[in-house]
This record gives structure tokens, C-alpha cells and sequence, in this order.
């Protein structure tokens, strides 16, 4: 195959002659269809949303809203992407134009396309239309003319609008032109630059070790902000969209196993039934966009110092698989982490899946400049273990901590455990003098950066009081700990 | 009238045209917005030879060009043309008022000029594609003579750079009355600056035409500037250069002057190379670039009574400018007129001191200084309140400005306030909200909440409508009639999502008497309507709806006197009725009437124009009525504080605003709504960043956080019912693009409120924007 093939607005393209890694917002505005923007060229502000439907491995049709400013052209391959110039069928709005439009949902109306298609997405998927849902659906799209009320109400309204007519078909017949591209694997070279989409995992490991110098490319909301802000200019590509596997999702003996390629939206609801928290943490990775494009793998191979996935999974105990064309193995995930900017992992080499132990406890706090789709200034994950006598008490009164494992992000140059809180904690009781003296012993385990988004001060005292927080969260304070629990008493404001 | 052989028809009666004034008509670009057809400058197809520009940036804050190596940028793919200083036909100078802007720092071996801030302009190269001019643009070797950069208020203090003298108003005896005030504080407050984050970045698309004409799409709020700019520039006459705006991307200020460079940039790569050339920042280069709003430090010294009357205020407002004059001035000047907010000061006074920084020229924003002041004023209540132990809102009331007739309504620059309603908004907003329950409610949850603490706030903004350069007060208009009856409309103001076109548009469907349907809006362009003056200012519908009032006068006024003379009857007995014109009790359709008017050789076009009356600013003495009327409001937010972490959130925010006779209550509600939001993010999670050297390190939405859908706290959102400009507004309304951003000020202090009910002592001092860090440290200093 030569050719990046994938369905567009219903009819079927076979990309040639393009460089890899050209986006597909360049793509289409440079086609005509301008209904798309440009608002930040790196998956900020969704002006460039489009929506994006894949098949999954068992065949069911997978809708996901994604920023066309930083997805190569390549990720496209065997997928259908949907811009808003499609919405518009016979003259007759969607629902949710219909919404917006009347609901005075756009203003200067640059935005607008973009909250459409994440809508119209979001109506695809069947997701709900409550308003704290709709939030979150919408977290990766910026207004800044309505102030998102009329917004909101529109996406509200939407969900009580009947279906329009050919939709459903539309939709019903999605798989079919997506399975009549015949996609399978790609070998694509343009402009003396070289793509590679393989289907199986070995076909992958394979020719990552046969192209060591490869930049291998998941959801691409990483590598896509290198190339349209750093100008990054791969050689070789390796994209591992179409490799099934890396999605699987096992449980065995105590452990889950995930899959590296699995996003975020496919991941969150296994992890949230195991840890709660860990569900809440990831709702604010990103907005709809990364999350639906971005993976765990990603996430933890880029070795980013305020990835928000590492800190929680180090919390947990987990392990990282790699494999080196045929040659497997896997090392506890913290150790992946050397430095800023470095990994242990082999040139040539790929993650391929994380190993989570099921049964322990987790805490996670984020804290971040703007609550929802921003970096993390810090990030606090804690699985603490108690025991003895205390522990059916409300305040815990009598327990000790037999495990305490509290692993931070934001904090130093790559996620990193607290060690010596963890040892100020570890046999101790569980208790007010404890934990304070953990967070004494926390200021020799870190020395933050000050920068944008955070100053060293901040961070460490936060970094101490999240442990605090989490203690007091065990029955010692009365009243909320978290503002985000305060949100019925805004939605019953009114 | 005679008959000319046609069967006239009796035209249908109706009592109103559709969608005429005061109806909330959407936006008339709602359908294309959500469909992805409104199209944008980026968006119009390309003519055929396009060039594609990107600008070189300076990559240090303060210093000269000893050495400028561009072989690599000439060299680089697809490039056309690389242009510098040097190669500008006309005055290589963007500046919009004083001419103190190059539009590039010289380059040159051995005779480089200086470089004001890091990102100042240097060249634009022009090449086949937009990679590749960006591309191209990263690859010039410039040598720099460096210097240590100016950066902050304190620096500029330091070394005593300043753009203008000190400028100061006041009334009475400040020195005496704060000597013989039972009470007496002293505070300071800085405020941080704003991104304007317009969504669509700038962007021009000049076309060279015949005999040196050149069109320009830019996305501007202000053309006929642009115009000029880009005429200096070329060095051609005015008349050779047309801009033109169908509708903007957003704005707020950031389009007044900013586009102009852009504009200019890519019309000289069109002189040059004699192609259509676009220049379009990518939204990093667009934040280093552009300028934003100033960021202040007010130092403030107020005597009151133990009631917590004002007796005395002194304020010192210190503006950060950036590297030129931009209008700063203009913009100091009206954070001056707002240090007063809402509030009576027996004796006054208010000094200014515009700072120069190597930092981006700082330009026009949403309030253009009003916020600033007003945040000011806000916060010396607050902290009087504070150390009385009182309720702010008391106080608010208690000093607010007396209504019409009463004693205390004189401003610190002698205009008397006509038309306070300030204290009836706020007591409508307190009752309607629960003011004083909640607060009390809040108090009792407090206590019972050991980790977060909620606060409350409500505030109310008075905004002087007016340029305050009295002679932009002015617009101009074009109406025609065509012979089916349509109606073709322009005039001088942009679309820039505030609906605008639309209601004027409604103003021309009221005045005509015609269904907003069949008139057509069409773009602003300096060859139609000149001479205009920015979108700012709150002015947009006030004036160009008067202008375009004025025209459709002129025009009924020449049919009435027709119809009156060809039918026989007095004019009196001549009146435009919804759909249809009554001449002497026959009635005829608009558009039957239009096409007799035509055969009878009537003019169907007519020009428009407007003046503000009654308005006059001496700057010089520091006295005048620099505004027509205010336009006031009030918002009360409720927000609460993670103590552990300085996280922070909006939970509620009641608004009621004035809006006089709304032309269409939908739109206003909007403004409100955006404004509010907008003036919420400025002082909660906008925080621009510069390191050490004079980089901007927030350039981008990854670092940069305006509000996302989830920060929307509950709003509730009214017009206020009484509403009624005392001024002759077109159908009485009032301006509402800039005062609600003000009523953000309530979130700000709703969270020092909630700080404040942390355990501690002493005001809380809150800095603006207040970030998790600021409320933190905030919360730490109390308990210190």
C-alpha cells in the first residue's frame, strides 16, 4: 500500500505525494473546506475539532472528537474523519448546529465549528447532555466571546431534539466504507520522509528495531506539538493506531494488564472502576480531543515530568513492558524514569502494555493553574496501606501504616516517589504528628523548578499539604476537601 | 398620485416589521458560524500567485543590531522576497498615533538599529507556502549588542522610563481632608495584564490592484487606521488603499491597533513582488508579538469616617506601556476616569505615570484602563470595610453616587454625574440574589468547613461611554434602496461576534419600516464609508446606528417630500408603516413605493452621519464632560477556596445590568455574559509570565489559561427593567460591550472574601490575577 487511505466526510481518499507530516487541518483548509480552524496548532483550543470514527478490534464503530491542527496525516489511515462541512445535510442543520445557533451559542463564530463537532461527537457516542457532562465534553474547546452559558444550554437543548433523518444511516454505514478502504499496513514516503503503519504487534516491534531512529507515533498529541511548534521533521514515522493488541485489556492473577495504544477514553472507565480517583484525574487529562487520541503508553514513553498517568501508576506498583524486536521484558515503571529527558528504553524499542496491580488504594490530586484541560503544577498520588486495630474506627484512630507508596508529578524532572516521606510515614501511627513530620522529611526528597506555571515555594508546600489532605480526607476534618465536591451546590444555586 | 398602468396592491397591514428593534434577533452570521461557511480572512479562496509571509523576530529584549546575516532566509525553499526596514517605500513607521513604532528594527553591518522587546519585527519574508515562510523566518543570523532590558513597573521606575509626564486629575483639598479624616489607610494592589486571545490570530491578505491601489482583507477593528498605516507605509494617498472587514474573529481591543503591522507587512511584500501576499501569526508569534492590557500597581492612601464614608483618596496609578506609546495615553487617561468607579470622593486626587518597558507595546483591551481603575477603587473599599469590620456592600451603597438632582454626584474630573442609578441597581441585585442571607449562610458553612472556605461579593460598575478623544465621537453610513424594495446597509463598525450588524441592521428595518430580511449587511470597507473611526470604545451600535438612523432620515425625508408634492398632500400626511407607505391615507407596499420613487427620479442612496452632542473633554485643565451618559451594573459571585492549595472556583454569579432600551435583548445578554467571564479570567487564571530576559513564557493556550466550560459558575442574568437612556441614544439604548467585563471584579473579590474567612489576621491584600499561588501565599501571610 501507498497510499494513506481513509474516508472523508463519506467519500474515500487516497493521500499520495504529501509529507507525513503534514496535518490534516493543513490538509483540509488547503482542499477548500476552511470550516475547520486554526486557533493554536497544538490541540489547545479544538477550533480545529473534527470528528474522528475508527473501528475497534471486535469491529463496533468508535467516535471520537480530535484536533485535525495535530494529527498527521498518517493516523488517518483506515479511519473516517468527519468535518462540519458534513453536518449540513440538504440545507437542514444537525441538531446541534440547530442548538447553537439558535441558543446564541456562537458570537464571533471562529470557535464554533469546533464545539459543533465536538458536540456532534459526543452526540455519536450517545454520552449524556447534562451540563457538568457537557463541561467536560466541551473542555477542550475555547470560547472566549459567549463565556459558555449559551453554549452549555444549546448542548443541553440538543439532547432533546429528535434525530434528524439519514443520520442513523449515516452512521449505520460508517463501518462499511471504512472496511471497504482495505486499509491494512502502510509503507508511505513522501518528500524524502517515510511512514509506517503496521497491523500486528510484531509487524510494529519489527520495524521500530529496523528503523531505530524512528519517532513512533500513538495518539500524536505529543509528537504533533513538536513538529507545529519546534519544527520537528521525522524521518521515519511508525504509527501504532492499527495495531489491535496494543488495546487489549486483561485481568489475571491480581493484576490488569493494559494495553500501551489504549487512550485515555478507552482506559478511563477500567481504571475508574478499580480506582475511583484514578478515574477523576483522567477526566482532566487534556480535553475530549486528547484524550480520545492520546494513550497511556504515550503518556509514560515521552518521559514527561508532569505526565499526570506515571505518578498514579507508580503509586500503584506498576510495571512497564517493552519489547526490542523479539526480545520482551519489564521493569517496575519508576525505573523507566532516569532523568528529564531520558528513559530506559533501548533505541529501537517499544512500550508495549503496563501491568497494575489490582487491590491497593489510591489517592490522586492534581492541582493546576485552570481545573479543567491544564498541565499539572503538581500532581500527588498515594497509596498508603493501614493496619492494626483503628481501622473500622471513623478516624482511624490506632492504625498504622504498613505501605506507603507517594509518588509525584510536577515535583522534579521526572515523576518521582517521595522517598523519605514515605519512610517518615512507613510503621508509624496514623496520625496528625505523622503525617506532619512526613511532610517535613517531603522537603529533602524534592527541589522544584519555579516556572509558568508555578513557583518552588508553591510547589512544595503544595506537595506537602496534598499529603495533608489526603490524611484529613480519612475522617479527620469535617466539612468538603475538594472544591470539585462542591459542584452540586453550583448547579443547585439557581 | 397617477396611475402608470399597473394594478396597485393593497399592501397587508401588520403593526411591526420583522425582527425590527428591541426583538432578540440572533446573530446574522449564527446559521454560517455553526456551519462553517462565515468566512474569515484565512478562509477566502486565494487569488491566484499568493504569497505566503512570516515575520523574523528579535530575539533579544533590549540592545542593537550589530550584524544581520538574512543569506540563509533568501536561500531558504520557496522563498520570494525577504524585506526589511530598508526596502519600506514610505515611512517604515506602524504607529497609530504617535509615529514612534518601526515596523521593523533597522538592520544593517555596523548601523543596526535598536531593538525595543524580544519579538519586536525585524523582516517579513514571502515565500510559496506558509511552512515554508515560517520556516524561513527561524533562519537569520542577527548579531546583537546586548543591554540589560527594562522589564517591570519597578524597573521602569528605576530607571526612569517614562513614556509621557505624570498626568493628574483632582478636586479639593486631598492633602487637608485625608489630614482630617477620623480614619486613614494605606494600600497597594498590582494588577496583572491580559491576553486578548481573540480565537482567529491576526491576519491581512493585501492585493496590489492598478495605478499602486491596494485592497487589504485584515482582521481589524479599526480600517480606515489601517488604511492610513498602510498608506504611510507605501507611501501612496489614502485613496489608494482600501481596507476591508466582513466580520472579525474576535477582538476585544486587540484588532484596534494590532493589525495594523500585519496589514502593512503584507502590502509591502504585495509592492514588492507585485502578488497578493498574506501574512497570518501563528498564535505563538501573535501573544510575543501584539501588545495587551496594561498591567498596573496602585498605590492608594483614603481617609473615612468610622460609618466608612470616603472623605479623601490619593491614588498613584503606574501603567506598564511596553516599548512605545501605542495609546496608552488614551487608556491611562480612562483608568483615571475610572478610579472613582461608582463612588463620590469629596476630595480626590489621581495620578498617572506611563512606564516604558522592553516588554510588547501594551494596546487597547476590553475597559481600555477602565478595569484597571475601577479594580482600584474596588479594592480601597473592600479594605476600608475590612478594617471597620463592616459589610463592603454597606459601604458601596453608602458612597455610591447620589441619583439625578442629589448632592454627591460631581466625578474627580468636574463632570456631574446625570444619570446614577447605581445605588437602586445595587439594592435590586441584593434583594433579588439573597444578598444578606447568603452571606450569612455562608458564615454559618464556614465554620463548619475546615479545609474550604466560600465568599461572597458584590460590586457595581459605572463606565462612562464616550472616546474619550472627543473627535472620534463620529460615524458615517450608507444606505441604499434598491427598486425590489431591498435594503443594502454600511457603514463604518465591525462585526467582531457582538452582533453589531445586526443591530444596526435592525435599526435600519425599524427606520424604514422593512423586515430585517430584506436588508442586506454588508462588509465594512474603507472605500464605502470613510473616515471611520475603531470599534472600541463601547460606541459600535451607538454610533453607526445613529449614522445609519441618519440616513435612512435622509432618505425617508427626500420620499416623503416627493410623495407629498406627486400625490398632493401635506408631508404630514406621508408616514412610513411597517411593510408599507401610507401617502395620504392610501397605502402603498415599500417596495411598490421605492420603484415609483425611482421612475420619478428619486435618489434611493443616502449617506449618514453622526456626532455624539453635548460632549468635551480639556485635558489640559482636567475638566469636561468627556462622557456622553454611563452605563451601569452590578454583579454579586459567590466563590470558594481549597485552603491547602490556593485552588479556587466560581460557584454562582447573579448580574443585572443597564442597558437602557435594549435593540435586542438576546445579543446584550450575551455581551453581559462574555463580559463577565472574560473580566473573571483576567483576575482568576490569566497570568502572562515573563522570565529574566524579557521572554514571554505564557505564549500559547497550553500555558496561557483563559476559562473553559467547566469555570462557568451558575449565572443568573438580567436586564434591568427600568432601564431608559436619559441620553438620546439611538432608541435609547445603552452601550454593553465593555462594562460587564467589570463585573468580574465581584469574582476577584469574592475570593478574598473567602481567603478572609481562612483562619489568620489582617486584609488579605490580594494580588491580581489570583492563581492558586497568590491565594495560597495569600492565605499563608494571614496565617504568618
Amino acid at each position: 500500500m501507498s497510499a494513506i487511505r481513509f474516508v472523508l466526510n463519506g467519500r474515500a481518499e487516497a493521500v499520495e505525494g504529501v509529507a507525513p507530516s503534514t496535518m490534516l487541518l493543513e490538509w483540509l483548509r488547503g482542499s477548500g473546506l476552511t470550516g475547520s480552524k486554526e486557533g493554536c496548532a497544538e490541540g489547545d483550543c479544538g477550533a480545529c475539532t473534527v470528528g474522528l470514527r475508527s473501528l475497534s478490534a471486535d469491529g463496533t464503530l468508535e467516535t471520537h472528537p480530535a484536533c485535525a491542527c495535530i494529527l498527521p496525516l498518517p493516523a488517518l489511515h483506515g479511519r473516517e474523519v468527519v468535518t462540519v462541512e458534513h453536518l449540513t445535510r440538504d440545507g437542514t442543520l444537525h441538531p446541534v448546529q440547530a442548538a447553537m445557533a439558535e441558543g446564541h451559542g456562537s458570537q464571533c463564530g471562529f470557535c464554533t465549528p469546533g464545539f459543533v463537532m465536538s458536540l456532534w461527537c459526543a452526540a455519536e457516542a450517545g454520552l449524556a447532555t447534562e451540563r457538568r457532562a457537557v463541561a467536560d465534553q466541551l473542555a477542550g474547546n475555547l470560547c472566549r466571546c459567549t463565556g459558555y452559558g449559551p453554549i452549555l444550554d444549546a448542548a443541553v437543548a440538543a439532547g432533546s431534539r429528535p434525530a434528524r433523518a439519514g443520520d442513523a444511516a449515516d452512521r449505520a454505514a460508517a463501518p462499511g466504507r471504512i472496511a471497504a478502504l482495505n486499509a491494512g499496513a502502510l509503507d508511505y514516503a513522501a518528500d524524502a520522509r517515510r511512514a509506517i503503519v503496521p497491523e500486528s504487534l510484531d509487524a510494529l516491534a519489527e520495524a521500530a528495531a529496523a528503523h531505530p531512529e524512528a519517532t513512533i507515533v500513538s495518539g500524536a498529541t505529543d509528537v504533533g506539538l513538536w513538529i507545529t511548534k519546534e519544527g520537528f521533521d521525522p524521518a521515519v514515522m511508525i504509527f501504532t493506531h492499527r495495531v489491535a493488541a496494543l488495546r487489549a485489556v486483561e485481568r489475571r492473577e491480581g493484576w490488569l494488564h493494559l494495553g500501551a495504544g489504549l487512550s485515555y477514553a478507552a482506559a478511563l472507565p477500567v481504571l475508574e472502576a478499580e480506582w475511583p480517583e484514578l478515574g477523576r484525574l483522567m477526566r482532566r487529562i487534556g480535553g475530549a480531543q486528547v484524550r480520545g487520541a492520546g494513550t497511556i503508553g504515550g503518556n509514560v514513553a515521552n518521559g514527561s515530568p508532569i505526565g499526570d498517568m506515571a505518578p498514579a501508576l507508580i503509586a500503584l506498583g506498576a510495571r512497564l513492558c517493552l519489547r526490542h524486536g523479539a526480545t520482551e521484558r519489564e521493569i517496575a515503571l519508576e525505573d523507566f524514569f532516569i532523568d528529564y529527558g531520558r528513559q530506559d528504553r533501548a533505541p529501537g524499542e517499544i512500550v508495549t502494555g503496563l501491568r497494575v496491580p489490582l487491590g491497593m488504594p489510591l489517592s490522586a490530586h492534581k492541582v493546576s493553574k485552570r481545573f479543567d484541560q491544564d498541565i499539572t503544577a503538581v500532581l500527588g498520588c498515594f497509596s498508603i496501606r493501614l493496619e492494626g486495630a483503628g481501622l473500622e474506627g471513623a478516624g482511624l484512630e490506632g492504625a498504622r501504616v504498613a505501605e506507603a507508596r507517594l509518588a509525584y508529578g510536577g515535583m522534579a524532572g521526572v515523576p518521582k516517589r517521595a522517598g523519605a516521606a514515605e519512610a517518615a510515614l512507613t510503621g508509624a501511627p496514623w496520625s496528625g504528628e505523622t503525617v506532619a513530620a512526613a511532610m517535613e522529611a517531603m522537603a529533602a526528597d524534592f527541589t522544584p523548578l519555579s516556572d509558568m506555571r508555578a513557583s518552588a515555594w508553591y510547589r512544595l508546600t503544595v506537595a506537602q499539604n496534598l499529603l495533608l489532605r489526603h490524611f484529613l480526607e480519612s475522617g479527620q476534618v469535617t466539612g468538603p476537601t475538594r472544591l470539585d465536591r462542591l459542584a452540586p451546590l453550583a448547579e443547585a444555586g439557581l | 398620485m397617477p396611475d402608470e398602468g399597473q394594478t396597485p396592491q393593497r399592501p397587508p397591514i401588520r403593526d411591526s416589521v420583522a425582527d425590527g428593534v428591541h426583538t432578540s434577533r440572533r446573530h446574522d452570521s449564527a446559521e454560517k458560524h455553526v456551519a462553517g461557511t462565515a468566512r474569515y480572512v484565512d478562509d477566502l479562496p486565494e487569488p491566484p500567485g499568493t504569497l505566503h509571509c512570516a515575520l523574523g523576530l528579535a530575539t533579544v529584549a533590549r540592545g542593537r543590531v550589530r550584524a544581520a546575516d538574512l543569506s540563509a532566509v533568501r536561500a531558504a525553499p520557496g522563498v520570494v522576497a525577504v524585506l526589511t526596514a530598508a526596502d519600506v517605500p514610505g515611512e517604515a513607521d506602524v504607529g497609530p498615533v504617535f509615529h514612534d513604532e518601526p515596523i521593523f528594527a533597522v538592520l544593517g553591518d555596523g548601523a543596526g538599529g535598536p531593538v525595543h522587546f524580544h519579538g519586536q519585527p525585524l523582516f517579513v519574508v514571502a515565500a510559496a507556502t506558509r511552512r515554508q515562510a515560517r520556516a524561513a523566518a527561524r533562519l537569520a543570523r542577527i548579531d546583537y549588542e546586548e543591554a540589560a532590558p527594562v522589564l517591570t513597573i519597578e524597573d521602569a521606575m528605576a530607571a526612569g522610563a517614562l513614556h509621557d509626564a505624570p498626568y493628574r486629575m483632582a478636586r479639593g483639598d486631598v492633602g487637608a481632608a485625608l489630614a482630617a479624616a477620623p480614619h486613614r489607610l494605606e494600600g497597594r494592589i498590582a494588577i496583572g495584564g491580559q491576553e486578548h486571545f481573540y480565537l482567529e490570530g491576526q491576519v491581512a491578505l493585501a492585493i496590489p490592484g492598478e495605478d499602486g491601489d491596494m485592497h487589504v482583507h485584515s482582521s481589524n477593528q479599526h480600517p480606515s487606521e489601517c488604511q492610513q498605516v498602510v498608506a504611510r507605509v507605501l507611501g501612496v494617498a489614502h485613496h489608494a488603499v482600501t481596507v476591508e472587514v466582513r466580520r472579525i474573529g474576535g477582538g476585544f481591543g486587540g484588532k484596534e491597533t494590532q493589525g495594523n503591522l500585519p496589514a502593512a507587512a503584507a502590502a509591502l511584500v504585495a509592492r514588492a513582488t507585485g502578488r497578493p501576499a498574506k501574512l497570518c501569526f501563528d498564535r505563538d508569534a501573535d501573544m510575543i508579538v501584539t501588545g495587551k492590557r496594561h498591567d498596573f500597581r496602585i498605590d492608594y492612601e483614603v481617609g473615612f469616617d468610622g460609618e466608612g464614608r470616603l472623605l479623601a483618596m490619593r491614588v498613584a496609578q503606574h501603567a506598564r506601556c511596553g516599548w512605545s506609546r501605542d495609546l496608552s495615553h488614551a487608556i491611562c487617561d480612562r483608568a483615571m476616569f475610572h478610579a472613582d468607579n461608582a463612588y463620590y470622593l469629596p476630595a480626590v486626587e489621581i495620578e498617572s505615570h506611563r512606564w516604558r518597558t522592553n516588554t510588547a507595546s501594551n494596546t487597547a483591551f476590553r475597559g481600555f484602563g477602565g478595569p484597571q481603575g475601577m479594580l482600584g477603587m474596588e479594592r480601597v473599599i473592600d479594605h476600608v470595610a475590612a478594617h471597620l469590620g463592616r459589610d463592603p456592600l454597606a459601604l458601596r451603597r453608602l458612597n455610591a453616587y447620589d441619583p439625578p438632582g442629589g448632592a454627591r454626584t460631581v466625578t474627580p474630573y468636574h463632570m456631574v454625574v446625570e444619570d446614577s442609578v447605581i445605588g437602586e441597581l445595587l439594592d435590586e441585585l441584593a434583594e433579588r440574589s439573597g444578598y444578606a442571607a447568603r452571606r450569612t449562610e455562608i458564615a454559618e458553612w464556614n465554620a463548619g468547613s475546615a479545609l474550604v472556605k466560600r465568599g461572597i461579593a458584590l460590586t457595581p460598575v459605572k463606565f462612562g461611554i464616550s472616546f474619550t478623544m472627543t473627535h472620534l465621537n463620529q460615524a458615517g453610513a450608507l444606505v441604499h434602496i434598491y427598486q425590489d424594495g431591498s435594503v443594502m446597509l454600511n457603514h463604518g463598525g465591525i462585526e467582531m461576534g457582538q452582533g453589531l450588524y445586526t443591530k444596526v441592521a435592525q435599526v435600519a428595518a425599524s427606520a424604514l419600516g422593512v423586515d430585517l430580511a430584506d436588508v442586506r449587511i454588508t462588509a465594512t470597507r474603507t472605500d464605502k464609508v470613510p473616515n471611520t473611526s475603531a470599534t472600541a470604545a463601547s460606541s459600535g451600535s451607538d454610533l453607526n446606528g445613529a449614522a445609519v438612523q441618519a440616513a435612512c432620515d435622509t432618505l425617508k425625508a427626500r420620499l416623503t417630500g416627493w410623495a407629498a408634492e406627486a400625490w398632493g398632500v401635506p408631508a404630514e400626511a406621508v408616514a412610513f408603516l411597517p411593510g408599507r407607505v401610507s401617502v395620504g391615507g392610501e397605502e402603498i407596499a415599500f417596495a411598490d413605493f421605492v420603484a415609483r420613487a425611482y421612475r420619478a427620479r428619486v435618489s434611493l442612496s443616502a449617506t449618514g452621519f453622526y456626532a455624539t452632542p453635548e460632549i468635551g473633554w480639556d485635558r489640559a485643565a482636567g475638566r469636561g464632560r468627556p462622557f456622553y451618559y454611563f452605563a451601569c451594573g452590578a454583579a454579586v459571585t459567590e466563590a470558594a477556596v481549597d485552603t491547602l492549595t490556593g485552588e479556587s472556583r466560581l460557584l454562582r454569579a447573579d448580574i443585572l445590568q443597564d442597558v437602557g432600551r435594549s435593540l435586542n435583548p438576546a445579543l446584550d445578554l450575551g455581551q453581559i455574559e462574555g463580559g463577565y467571564v472574560q473580566g473573571a479570567g483576567w483576575l482568576t487564571t490569566e497570568e502572562l509570565v515573563w522570565d529574566g530576559a524579557g521572554r514571554l513564557r505564557t505564549h500559547a493556550p497550553s500555558t496561557y489559561k483563559i476559562p473553559t466550560a467547566g469555570d462557568w459558575p451558575a449565572m443568573d442574568i438580567r436586564l434591568w427593567e427600568k432601564g431608559m437612556n436619559r441620553a438620546l441614544t439611538i432608541r435609547r439604548s445603552k452601550a454593553v460591550g465593555e462594562p460587564p467585563l467589570m463585573l468580574g471584579i465581584s469574582a476577584f473579590l469574592a475570593l478574598s472574601d473567602a481567603v478572609a474567612a481562612a483562619d489568620g489576621a489582617g486584609y488579605p491584600a490580594l494580588d491580581a490575577p489570583a492563581t492558586p499561588e497568590r491565594l495560597l501565599a495569600a492565605i499563608a501571610r494571614r496565617r504568618a
